[in-house]
């Protein structure tokens, strides 16, 4: 694209966008900024999420389509956990587990025999989370389930500027995200494990010919990636609910940020994740009937322009 | 999937040279001859013979529910299978498209909620309901075949629940969570299209339209262009042709098709709601054609009959609320066991009953 051409559309997009912020702020600005951090939050719900099938699908390039099953799993999981014993955090940890197990599983007992064959994974994938999404309906019943967030983090938070008082829960999520995301980071880039798990991505057939226990290595990450599907699953029993259909939208927003944020990378999910929860939540605010629509515009300009996602490689 | 491939994909070293989807292995010269050859086999006559008589010998609610709903269905699916198995994109919004085409059906036409719906005669409001639906398939074809392989599947899942969201959300065109009711089929020259039988001929009379418009379409330059590209996208544009037109092009054919299967559908449950778009149902189709096997156009047919009549009477033996277990465990072992559907694992039988093992 010539440079003429990326002016134009960035004054094509930029301006009405920053036309719609000065007219929000100075419409409402505590609407405003409660928004802004309402989008935050969610996108670092969002992140959580689909950093584990971005991960899953950058080094195996298994395309998950039971994530949102393995999110339900964990936050019912977690729920229960978090009602017999009360630890928000024994909670959380039994998310994450019982998801990542479930997707040891899968991997294990599945998607190690379909290496390669992404179509076919793709439908049994879609098989499990039919099956998976109607076992817990069976056990669990279709009522909403609403965890309680800790006593230490129950209430607002009083005395911010403009906003006032905000949940400190949702206002907690953020160096959660924040948090998970430099882990994955560091994980990725520092870590011995990091490294093979990143030279997988690049030449699977020559990390395993250095000696590499590749399997292993696999069953790590999807692992990995399962488990931070349960986690978010977890606080998503919190800030959202869980109840039967959140595994399609969870995994429909997990889709969308590795789409736009591009497949396979931590950053990337990052970028996608807090756009599309910005977008989701200014929707919500100011456009009720419409908001899924800019969902779908940022998708629709994202694949016009760069096809495989902000920060996606050509595969 | 062959052993070759099997090997082809264990081996590659990236993973990356294994990202095209595989459709059925050039079915082509063999199904060119078999159909010269032989135009009219025995078991064409007698398939034909039966679903032409069938309402004469089976209950309304058989030539209703079962027949009736398996042609819609099966031509939903049968527009997927074209996509598909012919031209590599493995579409999850061939039931978001015949949606449209339903919604549109409802809006522009007549229906229970009066402030909505235009009442428009159903001559005018079905050509612009399937002309919407192709412009739709061709939107939606537009976008995701800018992506390749597995990306396309997760692009049109995310355009199709996208849809669903906005049609639950919406109240001033899509009516929310109600939908629309009461979408009936119109009467044409004394002929009630709502009762069993002229319905199940209306319905007959499309699927065997799209059924023989496939085949061939199939073996027009565009078909045989069109299965180059799913075999190797890059050699047939280094021969010239253009890919992106021409997967459009698939997308806006299968759109087309699966919007007359969308209106039948929609006039065969008198409603159109978010539901009907939802992702269970997009999933179905999906199910639906690879039950029956994407080798071949009746595939799609008859994975559709297998689909509702499991959807029928497979619920009442285990539990009502559980067909999704069934659907869902049934789906699982045909992908796990047999790849190629119901048509596969019959082709996998005729070669293990033939003596020398014969190919064909």
């Amino acid at each position: 694209m010539s440079r003429t051409w990326k002016i134009f559309w960035a004054v094509v997009i930029g301006v009405p966008v920053v036309a719609f912020i000065a007219w929000a702020l100075w419409d409402n600005t505590r609407l405003f900024a409660v928004t802004f951090l309402n989008g935050l939050t969610l996108g670092s719900l969002y992140f959580i999420v689909a950093a584990g099938f971005t991960l899953v699908f950058g080094l195996m390039r298994n395309v998950n389509l039971a994530h949102g099953s393995l999110y339900l799993l964990g936050g019912y999981l977690g729920f229960f956990v978090a009602q017999w014993t009360g630890w928000f955090t024994l909670a959380l940890a039994a998310g994450f587990a019982a998801a990542a197990l479930a997707g040891l599983l899968m991997q294990v007992t599945i998607f190690r025999f379909m290496q390669g064959q992404d179509l076919r994974q793709t439908m049994v994938t879609i098989a499990l989370s039919i099956v998976i999404a109607d076992l817990l309906m069976w056990g669990i019943g279709a009522q909403v389930h609403q965890l309680e967030p800790p006593a230490w983090l129950n209430g607002p938070l009083r005395g911010i500027p403009v906003i006032n008082a905000y949940s400190s829960y949702r206002l907690a999520l953020l160096p959660i995200g924040i948090a998970i995301g430099v882990a994955l980071w560091l994980f990725l880039n520092r870590t011995r494990v990091g490294m093979m798990i990143r030279a997988g991505v690049d030449d699977r057939g020559m990390l395993a010919a250095s000696g590499v226990n590749v399997n292993l290595v696999f069953a790590i990450t999807f692992a990995i990636g399962a488990g931070l599907a349960g986690f978010g699953g977890v606080i998503g029993a919190v800030e959202l609910s869980m109840v039967p259909g959140e595994d399609i939208r969870m995994l429909l927003a997990s889709l969308v940020v590795v789409i736009v944020g591009g497949m396979g990378s931590v950053v990337g999910a990052a970028i996608g994740a807090t756009i599309l929860g910005l977008a989701e939540t200014y929707g919500l605010a100011y456009a009720p009937t419409y908001s899924v629509v800019f969902t779908f515009v940022i998708l629709v300009l994202v694949l016009a322009f760069r096809p495989r996602g902000i920060l996606g490689r050509p595969a | 999937m062959s052993a070759a491939d099997w090997r082809k994909a264990m081996n590659s070293g990236s993973g990356r040279a294994a990202m095209r989807v595989q459709g059925p292995v050039a079915v082509l010269p063999q199904e060119i001859s078999f159909q010269f050859k032989n135009p009219l086999a025995a078991r064409h006559v007698l398939v034909l013979l039966l679903v032409l008589t069938f309402p004469l010998f089976a209950s309304p609610f058989f030539v209703y529910q079962i027949g009736a709903q398996s042609l819609a269905l099966g031509l939903i699916a049968l527009s997927l299978t074209f996509l598909g198995g012919y031209g590599g994109m493995v579409s999850l919004a061939q039931m978001t498209v015949a949606g449209i085409a339903g919604y549109l059906v409802a809006i522009l036409g007549t229906s229970a909620v009066m402030e909505i719906s235009m009442k428009w005669p159903w001559w005018v409001a079905v050509p612009f309901a399937l002309a919407g639906a192709t412009a739709a398939a061709a939107f939606i074809g537009w976008l995701s075949v800018r992506t390749e392989g597995i990306y396309t599947i997760m692009i049109t899942l995310a355009m199709g629940v996208a849809f669903y969201y906005l049609c639950l959300q919406n109240y001033s065109i899509f009516n929310g969570f109600q939908g629309f009711q009461q979408v009936y089929a119109p009467s044409v020259a004394g002929i009630n299209f709502r009762e069993a039988e002229p319905f199940y001929y209306l319905a007959l009379f499309w699927s065997l339209a799209g059924y023989f418009f496939i085949k061939y379409l199939l073996r027009t330059p565009f078909g045989i262009a069109l299965q180059g590209i799913r075999d190797n996208p890059r050699r047939m544009n280094a021969l010239g042709f253009n890919v992106t037109a021409h997967r459009v092009a698939a997308y806006a054919v299968a759109g087309a098709m699966a919007g007359v299967g969308g209106v039948l559908f929609t006039w065969y449950n008198n409603l159109v709601t978010p539901g009907s778009v939802g992702t269970s149902w997009m999933i179905n189709v999906l199910v639906i054609a690879v039950l029956g096997g994407m080798r071949h156009p009746i595939g799609a047919f008859l994975g559709a009959i297998v689909f509702v009549l499991l959807q029928t009477f497979a619920i009442d033996m285990i539990d009502r609320e559980r067909f999704n277990l069934v659907i869902g465990v049934v789906f699982l072992a045909i992908v796990l066991f047999s790849p190629d559907g119901l048509l596969g694992w019959w082709a996998g039988l005729k070669v293990k009953l033939t003596p020398r093992g014969g190919v064909r």
